[in-house]
């Protein structure tokens, strides 16, 4: 199959306006015939759900959580960027979307990612009028900040809860069209299938989670809104149910699962503190603005420190090793995500790591108390101290934090056009679980910027021109192709729950989350890649082999639900190893150890590397497809990033 | 360290339920309380005993899923959330008893999950306000004293959880609606629906069966986020106009 990525041709200021003209429209008569499934209430589900039931279709809306306020983009602190200009700072869509494309290493569309900062401006306008309390200057006008290393103060925030009371907005604005009708709500309900007919989607299987009932629904359209995979590492800042599953079963029915290593490693985030551990918290970006980042300059210091030996108080100056503001004299601490963790990584792979662990740096506050008085540090940080000592038990005004770097966000996802929809007609995927505007890293504070965007802004536009030429015929839930489905989903089940042997899901989590973290993680080579892939194929076998799910189905069952979603993830897991050994290049957070400067950057190799590695399922336990997207760049100019 | 945990077991929301005892050991003070429950879950496991169910996501203390009464507490000893409750607000040696919420409106479901879906019904009720997506004015047309956007901000923090409830003798849930009613009242934005809302989710409120407020404050003192009572203060403002205003009278 060719990859038609359907971009509109034309200037790109004028793509996405003559799109929408073109777009075929649904008669508002017709738009209360059709029905849409959308899965995941999160930022782009939410959006999406309430939009679309606006407009006059029937939406039903999928969560897992038990209430759509719960999905993972509650956590999100930072802020959401968009190209108000608000600042005369000169800021303008061009410059987001140039950011975004620079920002992303160059693995992403323009015309998506133009699209993106097009509409990021009404973003912020219809959350306000949601009643979304922004942070405000003493004027009443809104406030904004500078994030992530941008030249521009573009990002809108509410205190350090703007993933909440966006998500908050949208889950009124659907739980709005709940009382009107138009949305009906399947909360602890998990979508197990896509269910196909003729090739196209026309529906869903589900699993009741408080009863265990496998059931159908149909729908005209599907939305994949299930969020990112970064779970996949065990470890990471994602929420503990943050899964792939509907993506990947999606992918199994025909799907394409677009560049599926590259993952986004934040460096703030708080240490590990045993095997107990069962997620990581992230500590803000912006702390890297006044906090300066350290080890021990020797190996011996650094042991003797993780001894008890010595205090970190005591180290001198000189026995100090600012290693980012040494390497990169001019960003210093401030350099990207990708740089910031792995020279973290390095100078811990050196020996010359803190913590018990040996696996973490400091990150130290006593200058910028020192200049500019506690109080002033306490009133930018505070509750970001205050939530670290609650974890740690240690106090960042007295002795510096300690921090390592953690999987964060997920670039790769399903593969869609510039529709959204994925190479299965009449699917779509929004937001964290595509692919689509974040080429090989995002920026700080444009993953809510396109959750919402797909949500609010593009998918009620681009899912008209599709069901403009779909019969508005309801849809036969007794099809064969529905009550197949159902079966395979309730043979999976019994399957899980016969096994019956000897080790829990979590072993087989932890053990996956440490082959990917090891060797597909931070740093990537061919020789470890490939002794990972053998790694999981043995995994997967023993999963099969040697699981214990206890319980039944007719109740709620949580290693059951936590069983699939590993199962799921062993899979992903592998076609992450598979796609990081085919990039034979290093671009933002996919750093191949095989290609990089003699100053250990990041090589990219544009003349071989500049496409979207799709990748097509081919069967069980057979070598995926490599499908190749090119990525054509007319309106910016292909640089080598330097932080020096 | 080494704990006694008392724990609420109910197999689904018709069975009675009752109180089981399981010794934990090599518990660390950097854990947290649910990556102790984890440890034991994982030991009962491998027992082949059903593991205790118990809501979570995040674990950082913003979506509101964890929701555990330990010692006669909701959340526990420390004005925060559960999972973000860490061991070394324990002694080695103690018993710890660890129920759900127990609110009518909140039926058990499962061990320590309850179903807090009636607090979705009152967010439904009119805890919004009604624009659709596109047509709004710019988002600086309307500037907002940054006083009022700080307390309605105040409000927006409410997560959700049920601490309130579970906290108050009389399971009202007072708290909870009054935060969200309280920031769309703040705004100009919720002006237009300002009579309609409050008296919509109070009577929603009611028919969930949850009980009356007496202000005891029993509910601010256990919130995770700090919503002030004030809020139920201003609720009660708007409700009281709203009802002799009515349209719907
Ligand atoms: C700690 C943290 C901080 C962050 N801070 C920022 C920030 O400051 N700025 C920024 O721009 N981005 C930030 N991000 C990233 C951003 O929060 C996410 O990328 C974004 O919120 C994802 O939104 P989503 O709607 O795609 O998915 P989610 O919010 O993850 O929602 C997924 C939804 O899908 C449902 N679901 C999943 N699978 C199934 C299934 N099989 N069946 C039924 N339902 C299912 C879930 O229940 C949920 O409703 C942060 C991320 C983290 C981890
Ligand atoms: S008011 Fe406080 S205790 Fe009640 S639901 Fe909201 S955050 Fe929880
Ligand atoms: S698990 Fe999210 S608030 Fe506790």
């Amino acid at each position: 199959m060719i990859l038609d990525s359907k971009i509109p041709a034309g200037p790109l200021a004028e793509k996405w306006t003559k799109h929408k003209f073109n777009s075929k429209l649904v008669n508002p008569a017709n738009k209360r015939k059709y029905e849409v499934i959308v899965v995941g209430t999160g930022l782009a589900g939410a959006s999406a759900a309430a939009s679309l039931a606006e407009l006059g279709y029937n939406v039903k809306a999928f969560t897992f959580h038990d209430s759509p306020r719960r999905a993972h983009s509650i956590a999100a602190q930072g802020g959401i960027n968009a190209a108000k200009n608000y600042q005369n700072d000169g800021d303008s869509v061009f410059r987001l979307f140039y950011d975004t494309v620079k920002g992303g290493d160059y693995r992403a569309r323009e015309a998506n990612v133009y699209r993106l900062a097009e509409v990021s401006v009404k973003i912020i306008d219809q959350c306000v009028a949601q009643g979304v309390p922004f942070a405000r200057e003493y004027g009443g006008l809104l406030s904004n900040r500078s994030f992530g290393g941008a030249q521009v103060s573009r990002t809108f925030y509410a205190r350090g809860q703007t993933g909440q009371q966006l998500l908050l907005g949208a889950y009124s604005a659907l739980s709005r069209q709940v009382a009107n009708g138009k949305v009906k709500l399947y909360p602890r309900s998990e979508m197990m299938d896509v269910v196909m007919i003729d090739g196209q989607a026309r529906g869903i299987v589900t699993r009741n989670l408080i009863t265990g009932a496998v059931e159908t629904h149909t729908a005209h359209a599907v939305l994949l809104c299930t969020g990112g995979y970064g779970n996949v590492f065990y470890l990471s800042t994602n929420a503990m149910g943050s899964n792939v599953t509907a993506a990947w079963r999606a992918h199994k029915r025909g799907a394409y699962f677009a560049n599926p290593c590259f993952t986004q490693i934040h460096p703030t985030c708080i240490p590990v503190s045993g095997d107990h551990q069962s997620k990581l918290t992230l500590m803000s970006e912006s702390l890297r603005n006044d906090g300066r980042v350290w080890v021990p300059a020797t190996k011996e210091t650094a042991e003797k420190l993780r001894k008890g030996e010595i205090k970190v108080n005591d180290i001198k100056e000189e026995d100090r090793d600012y290693f980012l503001e040494r390497k990169y004299p001019s960003f210093g601490n401030l350099v990207p995500r990708d740089v910031a963790s792995r020279n973290a990584k390095y100078v811990c792979d050196e020996g010359r790591g803190v913590n018990e662990t040996g696996e973490a740096v400091f990150l130290d506050f006593r200058d910028a108390i020192k200049r500019d008085t506690k109080a002033i540090i306490a009133s930018k940080y505070g509750n970001l101290f205050d939530m670290y000592k609650q974890i740690t038990g240690e106090d960042p005004y007295q002795v510096p934090m300690m921090i390592y770097p953690a999987v964060h966000y997920t670039m790769g996802g399903l593969w869609v056009d510039y529709n959204l929809m994925t190479t299965i007609p009449g699917l779509y995927a929004l937001g964290e679980a595509n692919f689509s505007d974040h080429g090989a890293n995002r920026l700080g504070a444009s993953a809510l910027m396109q959750g919402l965007a797909d949500g609010y802004f593009v998918i009620p536009y681009t899912i008209g021109d599709y069901l403009a030429q779909t019969l508005p015929k309801s849809i036969d839930a007794n099809h064969p192709e529905f009550i197949k489905a159902a079966e395979e989903v309730k043979n999976r089940i019994s399957q899980l729950l016969k096994i019956n042997g000897k080790k829990s899901v979590d072993y087989f989590h932890k053990k996956l989350g440490k082959i990917m973290w090891n060797e597909c993680g931070m740093a990537r080579s061919a020789e470890g890649l490939k002794k990972a892939k053998a790694e999981i194929k043995e995994l997967k076998r023993d999963f099969w082999a040697d699981v214990k799910v206890l319980g039944t189905n007719e109740e709620l069952n949580l290693t059951l639900e936590k069983a699939h979603r590993v199962a799921d993830f062993i899979e992903l897991g592998e076609l992450m190893i598979d796609d990081a050994l085919s990039r034979e290049e290093s671009c933002g957070g996919h750093f191949r150890e095989e290609y990089q400067t003699p100053e250990g950057e990041a090589l990219r190799d544009d003349e071989n590397f500049a496409y979207v590695a799709a990748w097509k399922y081919m069967g069980e336990n057979q070598e995926e497809e490599l499908h190749k997207e090119p990525l054509v760049f007319e309106n910016v100019k292909l640089t080598q990033r330097s932080y020096k | 360290m080494q704990l006694t945990l008392k724990i609420w077991r109910q197999k689904n929301a018709s069975d009675k339920g009752g109180f089981a005892t399981y010794p934990v050991d090599h518990v660390s003070k950097d854990m947290s309380f649910l990556e102790m429950l984890d440890v034991l879950n994982e030991e009962l496991t491998e027992k082949g005993q059903d593991p205790v169910h118990f809501d979570h996501d995040c674990r950082e203390g913003i979506c509101g899923s964890c929701s555990l009464y330990i010692n006669g507490k909701p959340h526990g000893p420390l004005q925060t959330t559960t999972c973000q409750l860490h061991m070394r607000s324990f002694n080695d040696g103690e018993t710890v008893t660890i129920e759900p919420w127990r609110a009518k409106a909140f039926p058990v479901l499962k061990d320590l999950v309850v179903d807090r879906s009636a607090f979705d019904r009152i967010i439904q009720a009119g805890g919004y306000v009604s624009v659709g997506t596109g047509g709004v004015p710019d988002a600086n047309e309307i500037p907002v004293p940054k006083t009022i956007a700080d307390l309605a901000m105040d409000a927006a923090q409410c997560i959700g959880c049920g601490a309130c409830v579970a906290a108050c003798k009389n399971a009202s849930a007072m708290l909870f609606t009054s935060a969200k009613v309280s920031q769309l009242a703040l705004l100009p934005q919720g002006q237009v629906e300002r009579k309609t809302r409050a008296e919509k989710m109070v009577a929603q409120m009611d028919a969930e069966g949850f009980g009356a407020c007496t202000n005891t404050g029993a509910c601010e003192a256990e919130c995770p986020k700090g919503i002030s009572i004030t809020n139920i203060a201003r609720m009660n403002r708007e409700y009281f106009s709203a009802v002799v205003s009515s349209e719907n009278l």
